[in-house]
């Protein structure tokens, strides 16, 4: 599966569009990581918990896309965008979406 | 006589309830001005160390080609090109968050918010490099930035922690990697 966030794959064309594909992943922050973040507010800093947080949303909005482009049979997923959300007080949904798309050399 | 014993025993209590409050008061005053001490220290300390390590590793990346070019100009030849990303969460200290604060009453230029964004924009840029310079790219193309809101603390608790995500895609010339600057 090829991931990119450009509008096309050089080398490569377009054989068939197969639409928006999207993954999203609503995550809350928990006690123990508050306890940490609460004292980074004191001296600053990275909050190395939350931004290991980040990451594994931003990885399971991607990888909840990718499954959705398999299924749809696509090979790549271009034009990619992330966009976040806020749902409600120390929750935040990310969202990765694009175009799934059959390419061919 | 019994009326005489109550009385005193109950001013006694709440001159004693007084005394105590008036600690309570000193200790809470004393807990800020620590916070603010440690804050004003410590914060200045990382963040200085923070911005010498940007310096450090961003005069390494400087060959590598980041530009937030939508597509890939036609004259160039591209052999591969896969997603790239970077990301951080960055706190600010108790006496800035405090001296936001204050300085959100009367409006005008935050510069404090300022420099926690900037590094922490710096510092996501930074790691989606090192991921594609690790990954054998020789540029990133379409860089983006993206705000997130996961770590904000409930209540209105000062500055909230900056959540930067830096995406793009890295990109392999056929040719090798090219100077920064062409």
């Amino acid at each position: 599966m090829i991931l990119t966030n450009l509008e096309a794959v050089t080398g490569k064309t377009v054989k068939e569009h197969l639409g928006l594909v999207q993954g999203s992943t609503i995550r809350a922050k928990h006690v123990g990581r508050d306890i940490m973040a609460g004292l980074k507010n004191i001296v600053g800093g990275e909050v190395k918990s939350y931004t290991q947080l980040l990451q594994q949303a931003r990885d399971e909005a991607t990888q909840r896309m990718v499954q959705q482009a398999e299924q749809l049979g696509a090979n790549a997923v271009v034009n990619i965008r992330y966009s976040t959300a806020s749902v409600m007080q120390g929750a935040a949904e990310i969202l990765a979406y694009g175009t799934a798309v059959i390419l061919e050399d | 006589m019994v009326a005489s014993d109550v009385v005193p025993a109950s001013l006694l209590l709440a001159a004693g309830g007084e005394t105590a409050q008036g600690i309570m008061t000193i200790v809470v005053l004393g807990i800020f001005f620590l916070l603010i001490l440690i804050g004003l220290f410590v914060g200045k300390t990382v963040e200085k160390r923070h911005l010498r390590s940007l310096a450090q590793r961003e005069a390494v990346m400087h060959g590598l080609l980041t530009t937030n070019l939508r597509k890939i100009p036609p004259d160039w030849d591209v052999t591969a090109s896969w997603l790239v990303t970077g990301s951080v969460v960055i706190a600010s200290d108790y006496f800035k968050s405090f001296g936001a604060k204050l300085k959100n009453l009367i409006g005008g230029h935050l510069r404090t918010l300022e420099t926690l964004l900037v590094r922490a924009r710096r510092e996501a840029l930074l790691r989606l490099q090192e991921q594609a310079r690790r990954e054998g790219a020789d540029g990133v193309m379409n860089v983006r930035f993206e705000f997130c809101t996961i770590a904000r603390m409930s209540g209105n608790q000062g500055i909230p922690p900056v959540e930067v995500l830096a995406y793009g895609t890295a990109i392999k010339f056929a040719a090798g990697p090219v100077d920064g600057s062409a």
